[in-house]
Formats: structure tokens, sequence, C-alpha cells
């Protein structure tokens, strides 16, 4: 897929206003997964909105990220069951383990953390879903485990 | 005209009006936080719900517009209770750090609480707070005290046009914050500190200065002089809950001399001075065919909203420095020497009723070698210095400035004001075209809280047009306008803050509308009663010229009165 640049995403829309502000940000996540500093200042300026405006619209939506996403991508299922079942344990110590937040990328560009509100598999929970593939009864060394592998394989291809 | 009942009694109201101004006219008492008058209403806070007959849910009674007819009451028990469970959500995720918050005796919050009587903790809750913003030279932000009323966020967009400020992602995760949750310093924030007044809780202060005052102060090596500007002692008189507001001049000048100041100094001298290099730059602007509008220089938030959003209008800016800085290089150097006074022991304060004042004196260009002032402490910074000092203003008998820079001309005194600086400008700029001083100085067209004022003035045969704005967003339009090709304004004065210094940030927490006209009219009653007039007739300024500067715009004049500015970029 070759991406739409953002120059020509905005001249998608005749006009631009301030009711653009939106859909402008969620085609411009579609063509490039994240929302950058950069693409945030140039739709401030095409739309005449300070940049903490569209910063503040844009983080107003869990829909938008604010990083290139990482290479392999950990969601962790914080709904109600895996709650139940420790998944906050699980998410503290995958954010310590790649050092990055949820919401954020980690440093070497491999994992970026999301959280997520239920995944619709309560019978397994704890679930963390690690690129689109379902992992249950999760727990610390078993996520601890799964980086692990994802790192040597990385690291073997290099 | 429309009836409406309130409590059962007929009350009457103009279309269009919202409701909690009419309750508030007929001395109902409805409590608010995030209400500002004049800005755009948005029900944030809900503590001013009421019951309007014919909607089963409370209104917001600050955005919801009157119609015949309406039938309201105002405090049943369901109100009551409402109120007071609203207000104690938002105290439970406020931090208990009253004893040692700049507001303890001027917070909103806590004088609700009091209003409402609360007296017990029923909730309890966390949020997670970003933590505190130290980066600006001039603004200090605690968004954990923050209640999101968003009267800052208002003020910086609506009123100063800035808008550097914003709710940052939802729900308890929502904070105030930048673009980007950066420092206010690399934001488009412009000093202004119109956000710090605006702000009921201790969510934004100032950068203070006061220990820095404290420590020179205590070292024996240091000659500390101060100055103040022209809006302070219009002003001071407030915070001391004095009957009627008054100008307070000389008792403030006897609580400077006892808080450990050795010398006194007026800024209206160096207005005057900055007058006279001022109007001698407009009068050469215009005759040598220099670049028009000219534009004022002597508010720093101004200035530096022009560096970051209108840099193509540089060369309009006038090259003067502010008046504070002014002083502060003639200090450090006429003044040092005539003293016999080695400049790097002279520690030089200035008392402002701005914010942005600080960010000026750390502008790398406003000093050679070493800062021409050393702090800038606000009005309510100098309110706290005193009662550190021990110092009660009121039960000193008044003294006068320390000579050369304490004498002043009434026009000098006038830049508190929005429309002073072109008033005192003219009045100069007549007397150097004319030789003659203006028969009537007075500019009424100029002199009153409108935010964008406009006169075309005659000099001798010369006939030109001024325009005065004050509030960053109508400056905005004005440069707009002369952006799209206006070409009838010859000299433009623009003071960041609604209403001129008077209604600055460094200015007491909560200032209004009102409370700035009455400062105003104190400025007007100085310029009535005082003789003398006209920047170019202080006597201290012509000995200053004599004795050191040459003339206006000399070589000297140009090192230490004149300035630069930069194309500032900054995340806007
Ligand atoms: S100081 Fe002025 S410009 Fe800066 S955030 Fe406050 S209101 Fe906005
Ligand atoms: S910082 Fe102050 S004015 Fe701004 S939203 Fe928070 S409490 Fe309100
Ligand atoms: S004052 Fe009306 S909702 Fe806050």
């Amino acid at each position: 897929m070759s991406n739409i640049s953002l120059t020509d995403i905005l001249k998608e829309f005749r006009d631009p206003a301030r009711d653009s502000l939106i859909p402008i940000l969620q085609r411009e996540q579609q063509q490039r997964g994240f929302i950058s500093k950069e693409a945030m200042i140039v739709i401030g300026e095409k739309l005449n909105l300070p940049v903490s405006k569209v910063y503040g619209v844009a983080s107003f939506y869990n829909q938008f990220r604010f990083n290139a996403p990482g290479l392999h991508q950990i969601q962790v299922c914080r709904g109600t069951a895996c709650h139940v079942k420790g998944s906050s344990t699980v998410l503290d110590s995958l954010e310590m383990d790649v050092g990055c937040k949820s919401g954020e990328t980690s440093k070497d560009g491999l994992f970026s953390i999301e959280v997520v509100a239920c995944v619709g598999a309560c019978s397994l929970a704890p679930v963390v879903v690690v690129d689109g593939e379902f992992h249950a009864g999760m727990d610390s060394t078993k996520m601890r485990k799964i980086n692990k592998t994802l790192r040597k394989v990385h690291n073997a291809e290099r | 005209m429309l009836e409406l009942i309130v409590n059962d009694k007929p009350v009457k109201a103009d279309k269009g009006e919202m409701l909690l101004s009419v309750l508030r006219r007929q001395g109902i008492d409805i409590p608010t936080l995030c209400h500002v008058e004049g800005l755009t209403p948005t029900g944030a806070c809900r503590l001013c719900v009421v019951e309007v007959e014919g909607q089963s849910g409370l209104v917001p009674s600050c955005a919801c517009q009157v119609y015949n007819g309406m039938k309201v009451k105002t405090h049943t028990n369901r109100l009551i209770e409402a109120r007071r469970t609203l207000l104690e959500l938002i105290m439970s995720s406020h931090p208990d750090d009253c004893l040692y918050c700049q507001r303890r005796d001027t917070c909103e919050l806590l004088e609700l609480a009091s209003k409402l009587g609360i007296k017990e903790r029923r909730y309890k809750s966390v949020r997670s707070n970003p933590s505190l913003d130290i980066s600006s030279p001039s603004i200090v932000r605690d968004p954990s005290k923050c209640i999101l009323c968003g009267r800052c966020v208002r003020v910086c967009e609506e009123i100063q046009g800035v808008g550097a400020i914003d709710f940052i992602g939802r729900g308890s995760d929502c904070s105030v914050g930048t673009a980007f949750n950066e420092g206010l310093n690399t934001s488009s924030c412009v000093n202004c500190g119109q956000c710090i007044t605006a702000c009921p809780v201790g969510a934004l202060t100032e950068a203070r200065h006061i220990n820095r005052v404290l420590n020179a102060m205590s070292n024996p090596e240091l000659t500390i002089v101060v100055q103040h500007a022209p809006a302070v002692s219009v002003t001071l008189g407030e915070m001391y809950n004095l009957p009627s507001a008054a100008d307070v001049q000389g008792v403030m000048i006897a609580g400077l001399r006892k808080a450990g100041f050795d010398f006194v100094f007026d800024t209206g001298f160096s207005a005057d001075l900055t007058i006279m290099e001022e109007a001698s730059e407009l009068v050469s602007r215009i005759s040598n065919g220099g670049v028009l509008p000219m534009m004022t220089s002597c508010s720093p938030a101004w200035v530096k909203f022009v560096e970051q959003y209108y840099p193509e209008m540089i060369p309009s800016l006038s090259t003067c420095k502010s008046p504070m800085q002014m002083l502060g290089a003639i200090t450090k150097s006429w003044w040092a020497e005539k003293n016999k006074l080695d400049k790097s022991k002279i520690f030089s304060v200035a008392v402002m009723p701005c914010t942005a004042k600080k960010f000026e004196a750390s502008r790398p260009e406003m000093g050679i070698g070493i800062p021409d002032i050393d702090a800038v402490l606000t009005t309510r910074e100098l309110y706290d210095l005193f009662n550190i000092k021990g110092v009660k203003p009121f039960e000193l008998k008044p003294m006068n400035n320390d000579n050369p820079f304490g004498q002043r001309s009434t026009a000098g005194k006038l830049f508190g004001a929005t429309g002073g600086v072109m008033e005192a400008a003219i009045r100069t700029a007549h007397f150097l075209i004319t030789g003659e001083n203006m028969k009537n100085p007075v500019i009424t067209e100029l002199r009153d809280m409108t935010g964008i004022k406009e006169a075309r003035v005659k000099i001798g045969e010369l006939e030109i047009g001024v325009a005065v704005a004050s509030g960053l967003s109508n400056a905005r339009k004005l440069l707009d306008e002369i952006k799209m090709g206006r070409k009838d304004i010859h000299f433009i004065e623009i003071m960041s803050c609604p209403g001129g210094c008077i209604g600055g940030g460094g200015q007491p927490y909560g200032t209004d509308f009102e409370s700035v006209r009455n400062r105003m009219s104190l400025l007007y009653k100085i310029d009535k009663e005082e003789t003398v007039k006209y920047s170019h007739e202080n006597q201290s300024i012509s000995e200053l010229y004599r004795d050191f500067l040459g003339k206006p715009l000399s070589g000297k004049s140009h090192t230490l009165l004149h300035t630069e500015y930069m194309n500032r970029v900054v995340m806007k």
C-alpha cells in the first residue's frame, strides 16, 4: 500500500474548517498508523487552530496514537474479567520489560503496548493479544517469555 | 422586556440575557466556578444550577438564556444538595495542600466550601496528575490543583487569541496543558498571566522572585534599587481592602524603603524617557519615509506575540525598550557612574503589574554583559513582600521617590491604562513638530475600556491616524486589517492585557472589568489634577539628556535604550 501524504490528505478537504479536524486526523492515522507532532502542527496551521487544540481533541479519543507503532503490537486486555485475574500485574511487568508505557512504543521500536477494554475472550482471562494472536491465562513470566522469543527472532534476522 | 418568576417573585429581564446575570442582579447568591463574565459559557462546573419549571433536569444558569414566563427556583433543598455534592466531588480529587498554597487567602474553592457549609469528607478519589511545569520564566503551572474549570483555556483563546493551553486527554486523565504536554516555555504562551488572574485556585501562579530579592537584601555589598510601574500605586490599596480604591503612592514608597530598598524610583520617569525616544522615532519615521504604521513596544507579551505570529511586521515595532528596561539600563550606566557605584554591585528590582516582565528581563538583549533588571515582582508579590517584612504601609508617613528618577509627568503615569502611551506620545510629538503644546492634551476617543479605539489626530498641518488595542485578540484583528492593506493608520499602541497594565497578569487575583475601570479613573484623575502633563517638561529628563544622552535617538540612546527583535519559532 503506498501511503498518501498529509499534504494530499489536506487537499481532499475543500476549505477545511474546525469540523474537518477529526476526519483529517482519522485519515492521517489510517495512512501512517499514528499521528506525529509534525502532522498535528501542519493540520493546526491549515485549519487555523492552535496546535494545543488539535492535540487536545486528538488526545480525547482513544483511537488516536501519537507514536509510530512498534514492529510487534501488544494489546493487554483490561476488561473486568482480566482485571480480576490480575491483568494489571501483567501490564506493569510488561511495561517494565520493554521500557515503555501503554500507548507508547519502546525505544528500539520493537514493541508498542496498548490497553484495550475487552477483547471478548473472558474465559481465557487474563488475555494478551500479540500481533493479533490471543494468549490465554497470562502472567508476568509468560509475558516475558513471549517477548524474549520475539527479540530472539528479530536479532537472528538481522 | 421579559418577565420571569424567580422564587415566586416577578423579575424583569432583557431578551438574550443569561439567567445567571439576571439572578445576580437580583442579589441572589448563586455559586459559580467556571463562569467568567464576557467569555463563552461552558457549563463545566454546574455549581450554578437552578430548577426551571417544565424541565426535569437541573439547568446551569450561566449557560441558559431567559425567556418570557420562565419560572425559576434557586434554593430548593434539591438544589442545595446538588451543589454541595458537586463541590464535594471537585474537592475530593483536590490535594489537601491549603497550608502551603499561594491562594490560601484568595482561593475560590475554599471560599465556596465554607459558603456551602462543607465540613466533612464524604468522597475520596485519586486523579492521575501531570507534574509541575516550571519551564516558563513567568508562569508556574501546578496541574494537581487544577479543577478543570477551563477559565484559563478560554481567557487564553478568547481574550488573548493565543490558545497555548487546552484540555488534554479525558476522564480521570484529563488535564489542562500545552500541545504534546510539553513545557509552557516552548509553547505559544506569551507570558501575559491573564490565565493566572482568571484561575480560581492555586493551579496557576507567577514564577516568584521574592527570594531573589530577599537574598540580595541580605548581601551588604549590594545597593538595592527598586522601580514601581504606574499601575501599581493605583492598585495596591485594593489588596488592603481600602473602602474606596485610591492612589497609594506615598505610603507605598515609604513601605518600599522600610522593606529594605535603598533607592525608590518611578517607572513613570522612564515612561517619559520612552516617550522622548518613541515620539522622536515616530516623527523621524514620518518625515524620513520609515516603516509605518509604527507599533509600541512596551508590552513584552505583545512583543513576543508579534515575534511569533507576525514576524513580517517586526520592522513596524518601535525599537524602544520598555520603560522598565530603559530605567534598568540608565541605572546601571549613568546613575552608577554618577554615584561612583560598581554596576555589578547594583541589584535592580522592578515592581510590575505584569508577569511577562519577568520574561522580558530575562531576554539576553536586555543588558550589556549583566542584566539591566535583576528581579521583577508582581503587584501581588509586593503585597507578600510587605507582609513577610512586617511592613504595614498604611501606618507609615507618605514619602517621595528618590531623585533623579523620581520625577514623572502625568503622561508617564498614563502608561498604566490602554491608550495612555498613545496620548503621551502624541502630546510630545505635537511639541516636537509644532514647537507648541496641544491646547487640550486629552484625547477623549482613546479613553475607555473599549478593545479597539481609533482617532484622527491633527498635529499642526499634519493629520495622522492612530489606533489603540488591548487584549491580544483585539490586536490580532487590527493587525489583520493592516495586513489586508489598510493604510490610514500611522501609529498603533497595543497593550496585551484588557484595559492595559492596570488589568495585567500580575495584578490581584480575580481582577475584573469593574476593578480595571476604577484603576483607570484614578489614572485620569492624576492626569487632571497634577500640573506637569508632558513628558518633555519633566526636568529630570532634560537633565539626563543634557548630562549624558545628548538628544533622543543619539548613539548612546541607541546602545542603552533601544533593542532588536527576533523571529521566534514556537509550537503554535
Ligand atoms: S500566560 Fe497568557 S498566553 Fe500564556 S497560557 Fe496564560 S493566558 Fe495564555
Ligand atoms: S488551571 Fe485554574 S483556571 Fe485553568 S482549568 Fe485549572 S483551575 Fe481552571
Ligand atoms: S458557573 Fe455555570 S456551570 Fe460553572
